[in-house]
């Protein structure tokens, strides 16, 4: 470890904390539809959606039309999805000339970015035409993080609203998530990378001869216009098949830092947002918080990890002091790749600029960890909100259970309806995780796809069916994942993992609304403070760590120890 | 329930026009007029002709060059479709080597690059990104220790004295931005580039 790598890692955090507030700030003016200094632009964008849609904005739905909302909209994406990768050979804007994409590829990559997981079983730069890309892809990449968002101000609007019957508008708060957070970020950040060196064209590949006298092809395309909202949503589906490490996807160190900042922009902005909309900031700040304290733990044990080298590679006369470069970049080195590495999975974006396959096998773990604990370090984009709130309230029915009182979050008691959705949602990622894991590695297609010997095999495809349930998208990815068995059965994790959140989620944000306030007597739990942090980041950690313990035992655990003994595989 | 069905579609298009469509091409647009460089990859020509880009890794294998790290990248077998074979720094397939640390596969790798390595210039440890693949399989960076690793070859192959190539490594080498973003690099493509002019 270097004193510039804390620096760097020092200035990321600090510059997060800064950020959240103005934003979290003009979130909350969006969603609870006060005018702000983009209205005058996209205002009228903004009613000819709802004119052309047949939405009146003035309506807000009762939970359940919400949800339904929100299922027929996800729906439709698929099947346009779909359609499009299977009809690509005759549609448009395809230079490079890609064929149709085979049934159960189109399946899986449909569902991945419909769910804003953008787990690629597929290599972009070979596979998709700049079509696929733009009006396939790209549109997922906005919308799927849109409804992310929406579904968490559904919840937040629960918390603070009393006995009411509504939850808010889906179709406008996902017309909203789009025009007035995601798209203006993403012009903006698209720009600066550009400027950077990220490559913005419609051109077919570039042939060269190289100074050699090679034949390279050089594979380009609108890359910074989908790799802006790829991080800014929280998506994580590369242009490339080697995503932000990709030396187009990713140029340089103030890229590499601003996609790192467009990682956890909106995930830790909405904490402020949250607290703005309950009407106490404080309720925000120790949500992120909890968030922050779990974040630079996996930043140290991956740096700390990462630092060293390869202790096999002893005896080789090498000078390791640059730590384990395989399958890292140059301009990035240790520090950036061990801090993208946790911000990605701690997020659920899954855009990667190193090899996790080939990181140490402690910090292989991590990001693994940070997925099995369901996204809540920041997070997904909305989902990082939903999913931290569920546990808030575990949290405190645990407290409550401790002392013998009804436990209350914001000023809403917490009842046994809230309590059971909020488990059924933690109880979908072990179940999709571990089920599928098992089956994976006891048949012989789930076999075939390990690339790696030894327990690593194995960890490969815990990492995949972590990833896939947990939405993040990124992947050990020496496994062969595009397989018809891979697929499906990747394919129905990442739907368990998105839809079986989403709808307990909704049904809390309605039981919440229409429950009156209590108001706050000595007896309540205070959960702006140290203990209710440390609270609640000791359920992440225990209610992650008894479930998937035994499984991370197998992989990096064992990893780790035949490394130290010098067992080969 | 039908009224949100047509919702759902309606809504679906609306967005993907603005998202899929007037923000990706207006972005471009954009892009071509402002930093047209960039926008079009950093490509470098060289007497008229494109050689590559300058963020893109190139394979040199001559002694008279600096080579770049190894890279995992391959390429469709001309002789059988159905195979691949290792075709390093195909820029139109990245892809990491994705070995994990225990592997045997990894190990004998490294073995031989350090044997190779260590016949061309025995006396100074190896630098680590040299016998470790990229992320990309497209590097265009090497370390300064790596660059300066390959001094004494290069200088021989191209009758230079050490210390000229060595000083045009320290002119091509880039710091770190602001001096704490990223790490100290040497773009193999540049330098080679350098070396060339400096020969004439």
């Amino acid at each position: 470890m270097t004193f510039n790598g804390w620096i760097q890692i020092a200035i990321y955090c600090v510059s997060i904390a800064i950020l959240a507030k103005p934003v979290g700030a003009y979130m909350a003016r969006v969603f609870m539809g006060e005018r702000t200094f983009l209205t005058p632009i996209i205002g009228p964008f903004e009613r000819n959606l709802y004119r052309i849609g047949g939405v009146d904005d003035a309506r807000e739905q009762h939970w359940l039309p919400y949800t339904i909302s929100v299922l027929l909209f996800s729906i439709v994406s698929f099947v346009a999805l779909y359609a499009m990768q299977r009809l690509q050979a005759v549609l448009p804007v395809n230079p490079a000339e890609m064929g149709a994409i085979t049934p159960d590829s189109a399946f899986n990559t449909a569902v991945s970015f419909v769910s804003n997981t953008n787990w690629q079983g597929y290599a972009g730069e070979s596979t998709m035409s700049y079509f696929t890309q733009m009006a396939g892809l790209t549109v997922q990449n906005f919308v799927s993080a849109a409804v992310g968002i929406a579904i968490a101000i559904a919840l937040v609007r629960g918390f603070a609203r009393k006995s009411a019957r509504t939850i808010g508008n889906f179709w406008v708060d996902l017309t909203r998530a789009t025009l007035y957070v995601l798209l203006p970020l993403s012009i903006v950040i698209a720009l600066a990378l550009v400027a950077l060196g990220v490559p913005q064209n419609l051109n077919a590949y570039t042939d060269v001869t190289t100074l050699e006298g090679a034949q390279q092809v050089i594979a380009q395309g609108p890359v910074a216009s989908q790799l802006a909202i790829k991080q800014l949503g929280t998506n994580g589906g590369g242009f490339f098949n080697a995503n932000s490490a990709h030396p187009f996807e990713n140029p340089n160190a103030l890229t590499n830092f601003i996609e790192m900042w467009a990682i956890f922009l909106i995930g830790a902005a909405l904490t402020y947002t949250f607290g703005r909309m309950v009407g106490n900031q404080r309720q925000g700040w120790a949500i992120f918080a909890v968030m922050g304290i779990l974040f630079l733990a996996g930043v140290a044990i991956v740096y700390g990890a990462e630092a060293n080298p390869n202790p096999l590679f002893a005896g080789f006369g090498i000078d390791s002091m640059d730590g384990n470069m395989e399958g890292k970049e140059v301009r990035f080195g240790v520090a950036l790749s061990a801090l993208f590495a946790v911000v990605t999975t701690a997020a659920s974006c899954g855009a990667v600029n190193a090899m996790h396959d080939s990181f140490m096998p402690l910090a292989g773990m991590i990001p693994l960890i940070n997925m099995q604990l369901g996204e809540v370090i920041f997070g997904g984009v909305g989902a990082g909100l939903y999913g931290m709130l569920v546990f808030a309230i575990v949290a405190v029915f645990i407290a409550g259970l401790m002392v013998g009182r009804t436990p209350e979050y914001l000023g809403k008691k917490i009842e046994a309806k809230e309590v059971k959705m909020a488990m059924l949602t933690i109880l979908v990622l072990p179940l999709a995780i571990l089920g599928f894991t098992a089956l994976a590695i006891v048949i012989e297609p789930g076999l075939a796809g390990m690339a790696n010997k030894g327990m690593h095999g194995y960890s490969e495809v815990l990492y995949a069916f972590t990833s896939a349930t947990a939405n993040n998208g990124s992947a050990f990815a020496g496994l062969s994942a595009n397989t018809p068995f891979y697929n499906t059965t990747l394919g129905l994790a990442m739907l368990m993992g998105r839809f079986l959140m989403i709808v307990p989620i909704l049904a809390i944000a309605g039981s919440l609304a229409a429950k009156r306030a209590v108001p706050a007597s000595a007896g309540t739990f205070p959960t702006t403070g140290a203990l209710f942090v440390g609270l609640l980041a000791g359920v992440i950690l225990i209610t992650g760590g008894l479930t998937y313990f035994p499984a991370l035992a197998f992989g990096p655990i064992v990893d780790h120890l035949s490394m130290i003994a010098g067992q080969t595989f | 329930m039908l009224k949100d069905i047509r919702s759902a579609i309606l809504m679906f298009i609306g967005l993907a026009v603005l998202t899929g469509f007037a923000y990706p091409i207006g972005v471009t647009a954009i892009a071509q007029l402002v930093f047209p460089n960039q926008a079009n990859g950093s490509l470098i020509a060289k007497d008229g002709k494109v050689i590559g880009s300058e963020l893109i890794g190139q394979a040199f294998v001559s002694p008279r060059y600096f080579h770049g790290r190894p890279s995992a990248t391959s390429a469709a077998d001309p002789q059988d479709a159905t195979k691949t074979i290792a075709a390093p720094y195909n820029a139109a397939a990245s892809v990491g080597s994705n070995l994990g640390t225990t592997q045997v596969a990894l190990l004998e790798r490294v073995a031989d690059d350090v044997a190779k390595l260590k016949a061309e210039n025995p006396n100074t440890p190896i630098p680590v990104d040299l016998i470790t693949a990229s992320a990309s399989g497209l590097d265009p960076d090497i370390s300064p220790a790596a660059a300066l690793f390959q001094v004494p070859r290069v200088a021989k192959a191209r009758n230079l004295p050490e210390q000229r190539v060595r000083d045009l490594v320290g002119q091509i080498q880039d710091g770190r931005y602001f001096g704490v973003f990223g790490e100290p690099r040497v773009n193999v493509l540049k330098l080679n580039l350098a070396l060339d002019g400096m020969s004439k």
